[in-house]
């Protein structure tokens, strides 16, 4: 393999990585929250690819109008999953939260399908981000090094909110202890409902550019991403946000070089993930970032 | 000849030393209390004796055999019982059921012979219920042996946590504070209600406890732990007596613990 | 012990009801409805094998779909005629011995379960130490593994093609009859003294342990005895349908499988039977939401993919709603029944008619 088809890899692994590490922090920040896996995060990411193909390919709405707006949205859908599937079951048994979580996913997967229709869609994106640059003897798309740029963005946005906000310190007292915060005069539902608007608005921003670097979308395209990013969460210690992160370009990268090094196994790409999960769990389950709990007796 | 002996044992949770050098030695037919302000590290011992914690240095002996780091349902096979501080019992199981479910640990029948309702099987169920049917008439529980645990009040869930875990024919058995929330009156007959059990039973029992009146009444011998370190042990009056104690339960020079 | 003998008597009508019945439904009703009423008997068999997993053990296990692919592929690959199996597997030959076997269906069946019981085994060990929510996204992901193996091993599997022409020697005996099977087996389990350390395990792991309670043996035990009949429940299905793919074992048929057992009531083997027929049903009923429906007059555009909607639904609603299900954690019993409402207003107005019509008693 030459060094610049290594690189091309590389960068293909990074910008995947980046997705991976959008999507990852949605379910990180969830767990840390309410101990639950978000089933339905992964399908909102697809609907966000949805917006933005609604506002750009059937309402001609300009890119840099509809983006926003598709973050808006996919922010707003986030927490109105969260108020009908997620906030009547605070006082339930986990397992009751977990189906809802099912259920919800399910069920944004099955209206997109009659909503939208089950075939796929091509993404229309903008040229601006599709136009291909030579670099030695390779060529790659602009987006391939857009993707991990707005990525940083994104993760120093966050990483301001959560650390110099008021709502960001609300978002981590609650995560450390629920009771306690509300106590402490902290509105509980405010504060989850943000966290999912929060989340999901990250979704949206890898919805985007996943829409662009894959461009076809159809209704179940969040499912596997979405338990992939779950795993990615988990591998880097699920509730820690860097470990999602750190998770998630583990996963990219680790993806692109399987499928280019051992062509032979391209069709257990899918498999990947899986057995990563399986192998982290097996030896740390708290993943990389993850501190160990003891159970109180 | 020793049942228990703990030999120089310490716990860190992280950065947290939650029990530090610790030794105790227990004797066949004692009641031995242990004691200490709150977050001294007295559930950290029972947790240990019983297998949920693997100190972090130092063994554990049960008769002789060394079960340090041992997985839980071993110990209890080997003779230790016990209760626990937030009652622990089975909630949605009926209090035959939480009783029967200790005597399963005696099972010698395999799955196969249950399910098919093999002979051999069918012989030992009938004995584990007559078994744990006679415990619930000696607890005096037997009116109540179909009630949903969960619905029992909280004296009889303790009540019931104690036949549960004699059930599991202990030769130690640990009660983790088991006066916990009791009126004096209450307090007074679990007393006695320990003390005919453990002749009865020929245990050896090893108590946390909070109320002074069941522990001094009722131990032969105390151990006192603060901040991980045991600061007495002795007779009751011994220990009642001792400076360190005193500054331990007052806290001098120390702020408040919660 | 008076009613005892009035509910064994009770119970054996039920019985010989359902035989004549079956033996009706076998000889004179159409295809569809056999077709339906096979499906139906299948997932009560998928439904309570998960329950003595998620709702008797406590263990929440997103796997099943995983097991069923097994003993479906196994089923099948057992029953398939030499001749069939030559001509389906085009890309790459079937492995020999597997493309020379034939065996009888029952045979098939048990090896089929034999053979999920050992993948649950395998995957066990490892899964089984993880709790609560990373033990369903590990039990999920294994399903999802044994789907990309079965899609990428062609000279087993045929690969992404699937198997196509299995025989149809599913009927009705079969299916109705391993029902009953599970049914008698898993409900004599949980009555037992395993089955009692199984819902401890449930209740309080902790305090399941320290009454020396083996966690990992009981649950290990709960999770290949739940493969097994998930194994079996899967080869009844592939001989059912005819033709099987590795996209039909996806986390969707597990799922589904979860809305029978949270309907019925977790922690109820009739209710999963109840829940399972129910789900079945309604599944062809609400078949027409997916169709165009010409009422003469109007023509009601169906929309593909509405049937699922208003399941998802309908999954969120009974856990938002109707959290115990049908029967929360308790059985079927003629004592219940015959004490319910119901009946004994049914009963009353039986009375008050015959004292009408001036009939002594």
């Amino acid at each position: 393999m030459t060094l610049d088809l290594f690189l091309q890899h590389l960068s293909n692994g990074i910008s995947l990585g980046s997705l991976y590490a959008l999507i990852a922090i949605g379910y990180t920040m969830v767990y840390g929250i309410l101990r639950l896996i978000n089933f339905a995060h992964g399908d909102i990411f697809m609907m966000a690819t949805y917006f933005a193909f609604f506002g750009i390919a059937t309402f001609q709405i300009p890119w840099f109008i509809t983006f926003p707006l598709v973050l808006v949205l996919t922010a707003a859908l986030g927490m109105g999953v969260e108020a009908v599937a997620y906030r009547p079951l605070r006082d339930a048994p986990k397992i009751s939260l977990l189906i809802s979580a099912i259920g919800a996913s399910f069920f944004l997967e099955n209206l997109t399908i009659v909503l939208f229709g089950g075939v796929p869609k091509p993404f229309p994106a903008p040229k601006l981000f599709t136009d291909v640059v030579q670099v030695g003897t390779v060529a790659i798309q602009k987006l391939t090094f857009y993707i991990p740029v707005v990525t940083i963005l994104a993760l120093l946005g966050l990483g301001y909110l959560i650390n110099r906000t008021k709502t960001g310190m609300a978002m981590r007292a609650v995560s450390m202890d629920y009771e306690t915060a509300q106590v402490m005069g902290i509105n509980i539902n405010r504060t989850i409902a943000f966290t999912f608007g929060l989340g999901s608005l990250l979704a949206a921003v890898g919805g985007i550019m996943w829409g662009m670097k894959f461009p076809q979308i159809q209704p179940l395209m969040g499912v596997i991403p979405g338990l992939k990013c779950f795993i990615a969460a988990v591998i880097g210690g699920i509730g820690n946000i860097a470990g999602a992160v750190i998770g998630g370009f583990i996963l990219g990268i680790g993806e692109i070089m399987l499928v280019a090094f051992l062509p032979n196994l391209t069709g257990y790409r899918d498999a990947f993930a899986f057995v990563l999960l399986i192998l982290i769990l097996m030896s740390k389950p708290t993943g990389i970032l993850g501190e160990k709990t003891a159970e109180k007796v | 000849m020793s049942l228990l002996k703990i030999q120089d044992v310490t716990m860190n949770f992280g950065g947290l030393t939650a029990l530090r050098n610790f030794h105790l030695e227990l004797a066949p037919g004692e009641i031995v209390g242990l004691i200490g302000p709150n977050g001294a590290g007295k559930t950290t011992v029972f947790n240990i004796i019983t297998g949920v914690y693997e100190p972090t240095h130092g063994r554990v002996f049960f008769l002789e055999r060394e079960i340090t780091g041992l997985r839980p349902d071993l110990i209890t096979k080997a003779g230790i019982a016990r209760t626990f501080q937030n009652i622990r019992l089975f909630k949605g199981l009926s209090v035959l059921e939480n009783v029967l479910v200790a005597n399963h640990l005696h099972l010698k029948a395999n799955y196969l012979a249950a399910v098919f309702k093999l002979p051999g099987y069918r012989r030992e169920e009938r004995r584990m219920r007559e078994k744990a049917l006679a415990l619930l008439e000696r607890v005096g529980l037997l009116e109540l042996r179909d009630e949903q645990a969960g619905a029992l009040p909280y004296g009889l869930q303790r009540r019931l946590e104690i036949a549960r875990a004699l059930a599991t024919e202990p030769k130690l058995l640990l009660l983790d504070e088991p006066a916990a929330g009791m009126n004096p009156k209450e307090a007074a007959d679990l007393t006695a209600f320990i003390k005919a059990i453990q002749a009865e039973f020929g245990l050896t029992v090893f108590l946390i406890e909070h109320h002074m009146d069941v522990v001094m009444n009722i131990s032969e011998r105390i151990y006192v732990l603060d901040y991980g370190m045991t600061i007495a042990s002795g007779k009751p009056a011994e220990v009642q007596n001792n400076q360190r104690v005193i500054e331990a339960y007052l806290g001098v020079n120390e702020d408040a613990e919660d | 012990m008076e009613n005892k003998t009035r509910n064994w008597i009770l119970t054996t009508v039920a019985v010989l009801l359902l035989v004549g019945f079956l033996y009706f439904a076998d000889n004179y009703l159409d295809l569809y409805i056999v077709r339906i009423l096979n499906v139906c008997a299948i997932y009560a068999i998928l439904g309570m094998s998960m329950n003595l997993v998620n709702g008797f053990t406590g263990l929440f296990s997103l796997g099943h779909a995983g097991f069923m692919a097994v003993g479906a592929y196994t089923t099948a690959l057992l029953t398939m005629p030499p001749a069939v199996k030559k001509q389906i597997y085009y890309l790459a030959p079937l492995m020999k011995p597997l493309d020379q076997i034939n065996l009888a269906f029952p045979l098939a069946l048990f090896v089929a379960g034999l053979l999920a019981a050992v993948v649950g085994g395998l995957i066990a060990a490892p899964v089984l130490r993880l709790k609560g929510d990373y033990l369903a996204i590990a039990t999920l992901g294994f399903a999802e593994i044994i789907r990309v193996v079965f899609t990428n091993t062609q000279s087993i599997t045929n690969g992404a093609l699937g198997l196509k022409g299995i025989p149809a020697l599913t009927n009705l005996w079969w299916s109705f009859g391993t029902a009953a099977f599970t049914l008698v087996v898993l409900r004599s389990l949980i009555n037992s003294s395993y089955g009692r350390a199984l819902k401890a395990i449930r209740e309080d792991e902790i305090a399941a342990e320290s009454m020396g309670i083996n966690l990992a043996k009981h649950k290990t035990l709960s999770f290949v005895i739940g493969a097994f009949f998930a194994g079996v429940g899967g080869g009844l299905l592939g001989n059912l349908l005819g033709t099987i793919d590795p996209k039909m074992f996806s986390s969707m048929f597990t799922f589904n499988i979860l809305l029978i057992v949270v309907l019925g009531g977790m922690g109820s083997l009739t209710g999963s039977i109840i829940s399972a027929f129910i789900v079945t049903i309604a599944n062809e009923v609400l078949r027409f939401l997916d169709e165009s429906i010409n009422l003469g007059f109007v023509v009601i555009q169906g929309k593909v993919g509405m049937r699922s909607v208003v399941f998802s639904a309908l999954l969120m609603f009974v856990v938002l709603f109707y959290r115990h299900g049908l029967m929360g954690e308790t059985e079927f019993s003629w004592d219940r029944l015959l004490a319910s409402k119901i009946c004994r207003r049914t009963r009353a107005l039986f009375r008050k008619n015959l004292q009408q019509r001036g009939v002594d008693r």
